[in-house]
């Protein structure tokens, strides 16, 4: 099967301007402008089933049609901050092949009548922001960006924004912050940004990977997009696999992949042939799953993956061997959210302070029993209580961990 | 000398990217811009920044607190970020990290004697499939090093002492 997203893989110049129009390139766009109207696209992308890819899995066709009619200008934000631990592929896709992603941005932009569209890059993305600034340019003096496009009236531009070091800026609502020159701090929700966004405006944000569907999925049909994946998972996914196997690296894949497929037939299992001990599908954000032969043949996509009691989130699959002890892999993750924490609510603030209290004391001499118990209470106590995901992402392989490995924690 | 005096196409063009009435939007890029030029961000920038965009300065502190990237004081010349988050730190990131600390004879935040390097070790990345890694972050902006060893690490920290020599 030819690559739907990874296409440099495919077809190596892909990423220049001539090459991708070769290719079929900025057709899709011109199709939409020329041909369509904007709700026709947003059904056609409904009907197609692709799901939001940074991580919520939720429709992207719906997200669109959320958006306030009554209240203008209308903003897209493309979500390029990519920073969950184990994942890296966005990164690839906007340096390899920036003409599809920028596309499926102008794509966004039609449907929900945007005339202006951010993309959010990670400060640590500057040279990719640069590349972008360079395609962009490229896109204008070609006619596929600026004035008037296609001898129509609608115009649109694409912009660049660079953050500067902050995970939580990846939360649409503090992206959006960040972007009118604030800290990044999440905003209350109700309003949703499809009420009330950019500058107080509708505005729809997108991940990379989602925007970079969309000019397939005008080329060849809600259809065939279907037709690839599961009924609950539409299409393809980019696999980042990292952690202990032979091959990380990303993997474009159907949802519908299983475990072992994706760890042991692309990523050539696991290094020095140890038993897969346990596997974080969605980041430093997961809960963990205990790997065992049922579990290996579990079928990847959203809905089969909350049976085993995670979240396929981002499809950032982190393997751990057997060689690893789950407090050394939480003792990482408790470290990054406490860094990570924006300081906004209290829950998340203090929670991830005190989690890190704990875990450094667990690691220290003389721990107890009653540390581990304080731990899970600790994280417990902030389920449910935070403002936004990343203070409930913290403690899932806290709670997870203790609760699926007791003996890793001197329990059981 | 003001940003907007000493580069004044730069900033209208950063100005460009925002609605005329949010140009507060400007200030993360135009901390960049002051980041370059004096390899961190002073009080004067600051004030700076804030009088072009009509903003406090308290505003502008407060983004530069936030973000990581930006400092507020000079460390080293090149800051030497090692990812040592847990996919990286899974594939061998932390024995790097010490191994580079004992070569370079310094702790993680410190500087190396000659004001050359600053190591410190930040998370995650977004390249957890070639540690271990880390970024080079300078006045020139940030450059990545992906599948580093030790030997190739000192050989670049070679090279950069040397470009430092040439141009001094």
């Amino acid at each position: 099967m030819s690559y739907v997203l990874l296409r440099h893989r495919d077809i190596p110049d892909i990423g220049k301007l001539s090459v991708y129009k070769e290719h079929g390139g900025f057709e899709a766009f011109k199709k939409a402008v020329t041909k369509m109207k904007p709700n026709e696209v947003t059904d056609t992308v409904k009907a197609s089933g692709l799901r939001g890819r940074g991580g919520a899995g939720f429709p992207t066709g719906m997200k669109w049609s959320f958006i306030d009619n009554k209240n203008w200008p209308h903003y897209v934000v493309a979500n390029a901050d990519e920073s969950e631990p184990g994942t890296f592929k966005d990164r690839e896709i906007m340096e390899s092949n920036p003409f599809q992603f920028l596309e499926g941005v102008a794509i966004a932009s039609y449907a929900v009548g945007a005339k202006a569209a951010y993309v959010y890059l990670r400060g640590e993305f500057w040279q990719i922001a640069k590349f972008l600034d360079e395609k962009i340019a490229e896109m204008e003096k070609a006619g596929v960006l600026g004035e008037k496009l296609f001898g129509t009236d609608y115009s649109l531009n694409i912009y660049t924004h660079l953050g500067a070091g902050a995970y939580i800026c990846g939360e649409e609502t503090a992206m959006l912050e960040s972007i009118e020159g604030k800290r990044g701090q999440p905003r209350i929700r109700p309003p949703f940004p499809a009420v009330h966004g950019l500058y107080g405006k509708p505005t729809v944000v997108n991940n990379v990977e989602t925007l970079a569907n969309l000019p397939m999925i005008l080329a060849n049909g809600a259809d065939w997009y279907k037709s690839l994946g599961t009924p609950d998972s539409a299409g393809v996914k980019i696999f980042s696999l990292s952690g202990r196997v032979r091959k990380p690296g990303n993997y474009e894949l159907p949802f519908g992949t299983t475990f072992r497929q994706l760890i042991y037939e692309h990523g050539g299992g696991v290094q020095d042939g140890r038993p897969v001990k346990a596997i974080m599908p969605a980041g430093a954000s997961s809960s963990f799953i205990v790997a065992d032969d049922k579990v290996l043949d579990t079928q990847m996509d959203y809905a089969t993956v909350r049976t085993l009691g995670a979240d396929l989130g981002s499809a950032s699959v982190i393997v751990i061997d057997d060689t690893v002890s789950l407090d050394w892999v939480i003792n990482k993750t408790i470290h990054f959210f406490k860094h990570e924490s924006c300081g906004k609510c209290t829950p998340c603030r203090e929670g991830t302070y005190w989690m890190m209290h704990l875990i450094d004391r667990l690691h220290a001499d003389g721990c107890t029993s009653a540390d581990v118990d304080l731990l899970l209470n600790v994280a417990r106590q902030m389920q449910n209580k935070c403002l936004c995901p990343l203070g409930e992402f913290s403690t899932m392989a806290v709670v997870t961990g203790i609760e699926r490995f007791p003996q890793d924690f001197g329990k059981a | 000398m003001s940003l907007a005096k000493k580069y004044p196409k730069e900033v209208k063009q950063i100005l460009a990217k925002y609605p005329p009435e949010y140009k507060r939007s400007a200030v993360m890029p135009l901390l960049y811009l002051a980041q370059s030029e004096e390899g961190c961000i002073t009080r004067d920038a600051m004030q700076d920044i804030a009088d072009t965009l009509e903003i406090s300065v308290t505003d502008v502190g407060a983004i530069v607190g936030f973000y990581t990237l930006y400092h507020d004081k000079k460390e080293g010349k090149y800051r030497m970020q090692v990812c040592t988050d847990l996919p990286c730190a899974l594939r061998g990131a932390d024995q790097f990290m010490e191994s580079l600390c004992s070569n370079l004879g310094i702790k993680i935040g410190e500087t190396t004697p000659d004001g050359l390097i600053t190591l410190e070790a930040v998370t995650c990345l977004a390249a957890c499939d070639r540690a271990p890694m880390f970024q080079v972050q300078s006045r020139d902006g940030l450059k990545y090093y992906e599948d580093m060893t030790v030997d190739k690490t000192m050989e670049l920290i070679e090279a950069l002492r040397h470009v430092d020599k040439e141009t001094a």
